[in-house]
């Protein structure tokens, strides 16, 4: 039996894992986000009820590891009688986690918001809905990009846990060739490239956001 | 006709007493002016005016409203009571008519077409109808302040409050917003405002009220008031601002 070497067809193994990596990333920050967002909206709301969920809630998932999350509703679930398929477990695990964290980072930016925003629309006598609608909501999603792109990148990352579920993401495509050619270190700096290919661009653009929202311009 | 009516209103704010029984009635068409030193609860008596904060006891009745009412009272009660803060607070991420537009097309439900009309005319008023389409940080501060009573007018209220608008502003452009309200004055409006320009006061003013140690402790027509201040507090106050 020979070693294969790491070449051109083993790349390319990599190129497709990295699309499920970004595949995983999207469905987290899809699913993650909406759940985060109704949590955030809890979590600023009036109700003392209401906000002492959503943040017993962002607490609960921040002070748990990824691979925990991941572990309960891949292992967990298929001993309540639910058998997943990996795709789905990795995908809501990692929803579940951006979810805690977008949660936490929106509910900064709805409060960022100046209190006089509030008191200016709910005196022209705008509902709480209206005022969220029209006034809050525009405003803390435009503070929000820098952050939530930023954070995206971490999600990006984080998706290598998966692997231990046996989902065959980037980090997992790579050990999988590790194994077939022995050459750790070339493949994982190529790995390690392709994660930096995808993640640079988004932490520049996290950048260029930041930048323009702190010129001050309204648009 | 009355238009506002306050009646022995108390507030606190944890253990600090600041309204100790306010009372007054302002008249439609009047003009009422709130001074007094900061702390002495003129802000706070004109905030509880619609809603903004929550009186302890005392009954307020304003436009036709009676406050204490749930949240639908009080938004029917708040399109007929006009505010304009210190800050101006316009929206920064929507243009100057939009701005104006936005509460009379989804709160009144007007269709765009006539708020459009409308946000022209209230432009129209508070001269600034060259600048519908810019945004908030394209204008100066005066400008900005126009603005937001506009926004305000675009309601068609029947009460105006006015929390120190003109607080913010250097001497040249606190002018033409002061021009702006006293043409109001003149139109009609009834209008209460929390102020330091005691030459506004003075002039537009009806009436002024003297607050001081969360009561009213001098009231009157606003000429006889700070021509012969009746209180040592008055006086000290009016020869204050005189310097």
């Amino acid at each position: 039996m020979t070693l294969r070497t790491f070449g051109f067809s083993e790349f390319g193994f990599l190129l497709q894992a990295l699309q499920w990596t970004v595949l995983l990333t999207v469905i987290a920050l899809i699913f993650g986000g909406a759940l985060g967002f109704v949590v955030a909206l809890a979590r600023t709301s009036r109700s003392n009820a209401l906000r002492l969920a959503a943040a017993t809630y962002i607490q609960l998932i921040q002070g748990i590891p990824v691979l925990m999350i991941l572990f309960l509703s891949y292992y967990g679930l298929s001993l309540a009688g639910f058998e997943l398929p990996p795709l789905f477990a990795a995908g809501a695990s990692m929803a579940i986690y951006a979810s805690g964290y977008l949660a936490e980072i929106w509910r900064g930016c709805i409060q960022a918001v100046p209190k006089q925003q509030w008191e200016a629309s709910e005196s022209l006598a705008l509902s709480p809905l209206q005022q969220y609608r029209y006034v809050i909501l525009p405003q803390a999603i435009r503070i929000s990009l820098p952050p939530t792109v930023g954070f995206a990148v971490q999600v990006v990352k984080n998706t290598s846990v998966t692997s231990i579920i046996g989902f065959v993401e980037l980090a997992r495509a790579g050990t999988l060739i590790n194994n077939a050619t022995f050459q750790p270190f070339r493949v994982f700096v190529a790995v390690a490239i392709l994660y930096f290919v995808v993640c640079y661009p988004l932490s520049q653009l996290s950048r260029v956001l930041e930048k323009r929202l702190h010129v001050g311009s309204s648009r | 006709m009355s238009e506002v009516v306050v009646e022995n209103v108390h507030k606190s704010f944890g253990a600090l007493e600041v309204l100790k029984g306010v009372s007054l009635t302002v008249g439609r068409g009047e003009v009422f002016a709130l001074i007094g030193r900061s702390g002495s609860g003129k802000s706070t008596l004109l905030r509880c005016m619609n809603g903004l904060e929550k009186i302890n006891s005392g009954r307020i009745e304003i436009a036709g409203h009676v406050l204490g009412g749930d949240a639908k009272a009080l938004r029917s009660l708040r399109t007929d009571v006009g505010i304009v803060f210190q800050s101006y607070n316009l929206f920064p991420h929507l243009s100057v008519g939009e701005n104006i537009m936005l509460a009379p097309r989804i709160v009144k439900g007007v269709p765009r077409a006539e708020a459009l009309g409308i946000a022209r005319e209230v432009l129209q008023l508070v001269g600034l109808s060259e600048k519908i389409d810019a945004y908030p940080d394209q204008l100066s501060g005066g400008q900005q302040q126009r603005v937001a009573i506009a926004r305000s007018l675009a309601m068609r209220p029947k009460v105006m409050l006015f929390d120190e608008v003109t607080s913010a502003l250097d001497p040249e452009l606190t002018e033409e917003v002061l021009l702006v309200m006293e043409r109001l004055a003149r139109d009609g409006m009834t209008m209460i405002l929390v102020t330091h320009e005691m030459g506004f006061a003075r002039r537009v003013a009806t009436q002024t009220i003297f607050m001081h140690k969360g009561t009213i402790w001098e009231a009157g027509p606003s000429g006889p008031l700070f021509a012969d201040p009746r209180t040592p507090e008055l006086r000290q106050f009016v020869k204050a601002d005189v310097k």
